[in-house]
């Protein structure tokens, strides 16, 4: 079938998430699968890297590249992704802004490896041994990926064209945007394939809302009940909402979940938790520092609430040491 | 209107402003670097941009090379701003589409090092020449301005003004603190350096206030809080109760006499405590309004709340309503005009000087009541024993001109001191010593007083006073005597006086800094309040419509105060027939199709300019309240709303420019 175009979908840092939402397209992964050639999708089939290298450069028509990159292999595969794609699209929470592996940014990686290899309290390693980058066994050495010093999302690695946001997309956007590639209409450059409106616009409880906020005390959902019929916000609870693009139907409102961001900003948005905290804190009731603090006092985690999907691509970036 | 299609086309200027940039700041490098920068297609120095010839190359140069952006590098935008804004204009380019770079001020003004205050330059105009390209042709809203002023103050300044202005037909609304207005000026007897009498030029002025059908005056008020902006302020001022119904008391102090304390027995502040009045009085005879008042701290119905109320019962009009409570009024006004006046120096804090240690030392405001003729003593200068002193220290600069109080000349002290020293003469043909640092006299006729002074026999000893202790030859123990070095003959003398007169300076006053954050003005770091421009807004603040007179912007004399209350009534007049103010266009607004309808913004607005639209489902900005604060742009989760003048884009690329360096992948690998 030399006439269809080739398609390609590679993982870096994820969880494998991204990779449900193809399959989650059920019936129409066979209209996919009737128009594209999928050359390379190492979750769901059988191919090695020299099958990528022997095409020629821009041969492949898309990327789907879901994962934050972290490892000198992830890097060196996207690079090559790149070389032979038309079109790379960041798909996903963490292709896109680092998603949940970027809060490891919080962290350096010295600290990481520690709690790994030696701290954690579920680790018996009495030697203290850590994963070497090479190891000779036999008259032979084999390699590991390096881990770098910090989570980028793919757009500060290599080239992007597009992004699909979603922690994971819904099937919805991919197909969408599968039929815009196969239309030949190519969107500008930079184009993020989802609404620019954000997600209280289609939001059921909307309405429910009011328009002063005046936040007294953040709750969270592990510890308090959402009543399922109003405004989660209005609640007390953070929901990432009103900073983050529409386009999943507000699942996990309909969840009883408050949105927790994974679709990220608006296109006029540099940062989607700066925007966000002068937000809500612009509308805590509490005027005197005393009161502004016990109410902030709801939020134990603030990065970790609201920058969960974004920190790797935000401006606070990572954690410097000094 | 040309630039808005088509190339950018930037003409950059930058001004030598004489040598006070260019002594710093290498124009010539300046210019040829920014010619350099995209979209630059003139760039010039000039030694004077603000010039006609300088706005004139602009304008020729916008015709000549079709330019649509122009960046002027001069002094600081307040100075020049619209300047240069009018120039551009008057090429038929929207103002909008200049940009003033402040290299002046926040550059040459402030660095030594000629090349870090070039390559500064250099950062600030390339900043601005990003910014530019950005910018789009923006109108300019006009507001009404209300015509009805504000005084905040009845002492000489804040009635010289009302007057002025209610002359010119304008509604003006007069809050006085205290019970009468009069301030200061009410409590002297004469006025250096001609030595009329004080009362004869205060008191047809406060009774000319009174009577007059455009002032509403409101004593014993005081403004608790200011909105608004320029054209349209809105006032709240607190009416204390004075326990006296104002519209029935005609001031036949029947009350007084009435009151169950026979004797006076309380501080009387106009008197500087040299008298005593009883808690129901009237602050002295000529007091504007002619009003009793009852001070609540001493009367003894609200103390213990017993009392037979004799004061209620002698009032034939019933005008005595103990119940009263404070009321307050919310009015409107146009302009503000600031006369809040200044305090005198509390001689306390010179310990050495004895001030409430000897009873024969005085400060100046109290030598001025006891020298009054409606004064505790009817003019009599007798010491608090009743003697009469035959020998007199008058000691300049307490609390002025000394880096333990007070750096600043309080400037009126020299020659109230003069006068001081002729009335004390006048009064007791004692011997005046007065003990200066430099005599300071200047004004008109102030130094011929200074002369006459010196020809009727005053002694003048050159020398701050070092210490002043009991005379312990003196075996009643009244005498005091007053050491200092005598700089003329290098000497320390010590010279032994019946009375001591302290001539204490001007300092702010104690709740300056509450008046300046109710009114949004500023303060210099010695308390006054600052005027925008020392020369080219003496009376204006740095916020639009609100004015200064008198001695809160800084020490001044009787004359000095007239004159620039009378300034700031005209620049209020100025405003008021202007009719309307221009407004910056900084307005926010909502794009409809981004806006998520989240109504995070609502509450945000202090002018409650925005609502939500509930058939829309969007939040919308009404236009005409927008002032442009710019809280809802910040906190917008979604990036909807915009401000004109401030867009992203606008910001982002000044903020490139400063930086001018890439983003380096320092933290990779």
């Amino acid at each position: 079938m030399p006439d269809k175009p080739k398609l390609a979908f590679y993982w870096c840092a994820a969880c494998g998430g991204c990779e449900e939402s193809v399959v989650d397209l059920a019936e129409d992964i066979l209209f996919v699968v009737d128009n594209v050639d999928i050359i390379f999708w190492p979750v769901g089939l059988d191919f090695k890297r020299k099958d990528v290298e022997k095409y020629a450069d821009g041969e492949i028509v898309v990327s789907l590249i879901n994962g934050a990159i972290r490892s000198s292999e992830q890097q060196e595969m996207v690079k090559l992704l790149r070389r032979k794609s038309k079109v790379v699209i960041a798909y996903g929470a963490c292709a896109q802004y680092g998603g949940i592996p970027g809060l490891a940014n919080e962290f350096e990686k010295e600290e990481i490896l520690k709690w790994v290899y030696e701290d954690s309290p579920s680790t018996h390693n009495e030697e203290n041994v850590r994963p070497q980058l090479n190891y000779k066994v036999n008259g032979s050495e084999v390699y590991l990926p390096e881990l770098w010093n910090v989570v980028r999302p793919l757009d500060k690695v290599i080239d992007v064209d597009y992004y699909i946001p979603g922690c994971p997309p819904s099937s919805k956007l991919l197909k969408e945007a599968v039929l815009v590639l196969l239309s030949g209409k190519l969107p500008p450059k930079g184009t993020v394939l989802a609404p620019d409106v954000a997600l209280c616009d289609e939001c059921s409880r909307k309405d429910t809302k009011p328009t002063d906020l005046a936040f007294k005390e953040f709750l969270r959902p592990n510890l308090s009940i959402i009543d399922p019929e109003k405004c989660i916000l209005s609640q007390g609870f953070i929901c990432m909402g009103p900073a983050t693009r529409s386009g999943c139907g507000a699942l996990c409102v309909e969840g009883n979940m408050p949105c927790t961001g994974c679709y990220g900003a608006t296109s006029r948005v540099k940062d989607q938790g700066a925007k966000i905290l002068s937000s809500i804190a612009s509308n805590i009731e509490g005027k005197s520092e005393k009161e502004i603090d016990s109410t902030l006092n709801g939020i134990p985690d603030p990065v970790g609430t609201f920058y969960r999907y974004s920190l790797a691509g935000s401006i606070l970036r990572k954690k410097v040491s000094i | 209107m040309s630039g808005t299609n088509g190339k950018i086309k930037i003409g950059f200027y930058i001004c030598h402003c004489g040598t006070n940039i260019a002594g710093t700041v290498d124009v010539q490098k300046v210019v040829d670097y920014a010619a350099t920068l995209p979209n630059v297609v003139v760039s010039k120095h000039y030694k004077y941009m603000c010039s006609d010839p300088g706005q004139e190359m602009i304008q020729k140069d916008i015709k000549d090379n079709d330019l649509n952006r122009v960046v002027v590098a001069a002094c600081s935008p307040f100075l020049h701003e619209r300047t240069f804004r009018n120039a551009t204009s008057q090429a038929g380019l929207n103002q909008f589409y200049f940009q003033m770079v402040n290299t002046r001020e926040q550059n040459a003004w402030v660095h030594l090092d000629p090349e870090a205050s070039t390559d500064k330059a250099m950062d600030l105009v390339r900043s601005a020449i990003n910014r530019v390209a950005f910018h789009k042709p923006l109108e300019k809203k006009t507001v009404p301005i209300k015509p009805d002023v504000l005084v905040v103050g009845g002492g000489i300044a804040g009635i010289h003004a009302s007057l002025t202005l209610a002359n010119a037909g304008k509604k003006v609304f007069l809050v006085e603190r205290d019970p009468t207005i009069g301030g200061h000026m009410a409590m002297f007897d004469k006025t250096f350096p001609t030595l009329d009498c004080a009362a004869c030029i205060l008191t047809p002025k406060m009774s000319a206030v009174k009577n007059h059908p455009n002032i509403t005056m409101w004593t014993y008020s005081e403004v608790v809080s200011v909105d608004g902006y320029v054209g349209n302020f809105q006032v709240k001022v607190k009416r204390k109760p004075r326990y006296i119904i104002d519209d029935m008391c005609v001031g036949c102090l029947d009350c007084i006499e009435a009151c169950v304390y026979k004797e006076p027995r309380f501080y009387n502040e106009f008197d500087q405590g040299l008298s005593k009045r009883k808690p129901v009085y009237m602050p002295f005879p000529q007091a504007t309004p002619q009003l009793v008042v009852i001070d609540p701290e001493t009367c003894i119905w609200f103390k213990t709340g017993k009392c037979k109320q004799t004061c209620v019962e002698s009032c034939e009009r019933k005008a005595v309503d103990l119940n009263q409570e404070a009321t307050f009024k919310e009015i409107e006004v146009g302009t503000i005009i600031v006369a809040t006046g200044f305090q005198s120096f509390d001689a306390r804090k010179v310990y050495y000087y004895g001030y409430g240690t000897y009873p024969n030392v005085y400060t100046a405001l109290e030598v001025e009541r006891l020298i009054n003729a409606s004064g505790p003593t009817s003019g009599e200068v007798v010491l608090r024993d009743g003697s009469r002193p035959k020998s007199i220290a008058i000691v300049h600069c307490v609390g002025s001109r000394d880096k333990n109080t007070n750096l600043w000349c309080s400037r009126v002290c020299c020659l109230y001191s003069l006068k001081l020293a002729h009335l004390l003469k006048e009064h007791t043909h004692a011997d005046i010593y007065n003990f200066y640092i430099d005599i300071r006299t200047p004004g008109k006729m102030m130094d011929e007083f200074y002369t006459r002074m010196a020809e009727e026999g005053v002694k003048f000893i050159r020398g701050r006073v070092a210490d002043i202790y009991p005379d312990s030859t003196d075996e009643e123990h009244r005498r005091l005597v007053v050491k200092a070095e005598d700089t003329l003959i290098r000497e320390i003398i010590k010279v032994p006086v019946d009375m001591v007169v302290l001539s204490t300076g001007l300092v702010p006053r104690d709740d300056a800094q509450d008046v300046r954050r109710m009114l949004n003005i500023s303060c210099s770091t010695e308390g006054f309040f600052i005027e925008r421009h020392p020369k080219l807004a003496p009376v204006n603040t740095f916020t639009d419509g609100i004015f200064l007179a008198g001695c809160c912007q800084g020490p001044k004399d009787i004359p000095d105060t007239v004159a620039q209350a009378g300034a700031a009534a005209a620049e209020a007049l100025a405003l008021i027939d202007l009719g309307y103010i221009e407004l910056e266009p900084n307005t926010a607004f909502i794009v409809e199709e981004e806006c998520s309808g989240c109504k995070s913004c609502v509450p945000l607005c202090p002018y409650t300019a925005i609502s939500y639209d509930e058939e829309k489902k969007k939040a919308s900005i009404n236009e005409a309240l927008c002032k442009g604060c710019g809280t809802c742009v910040a906190s917008c989760p979604s990036g909807s709303i915009k401000q004109n003048m401030f867009e992203d884009e606008e910001i982002y690329s000044e903020i490139d420019g400063i930086l001018n360096y890439q983003m380096e992948e320092a933290l990779c690998c």
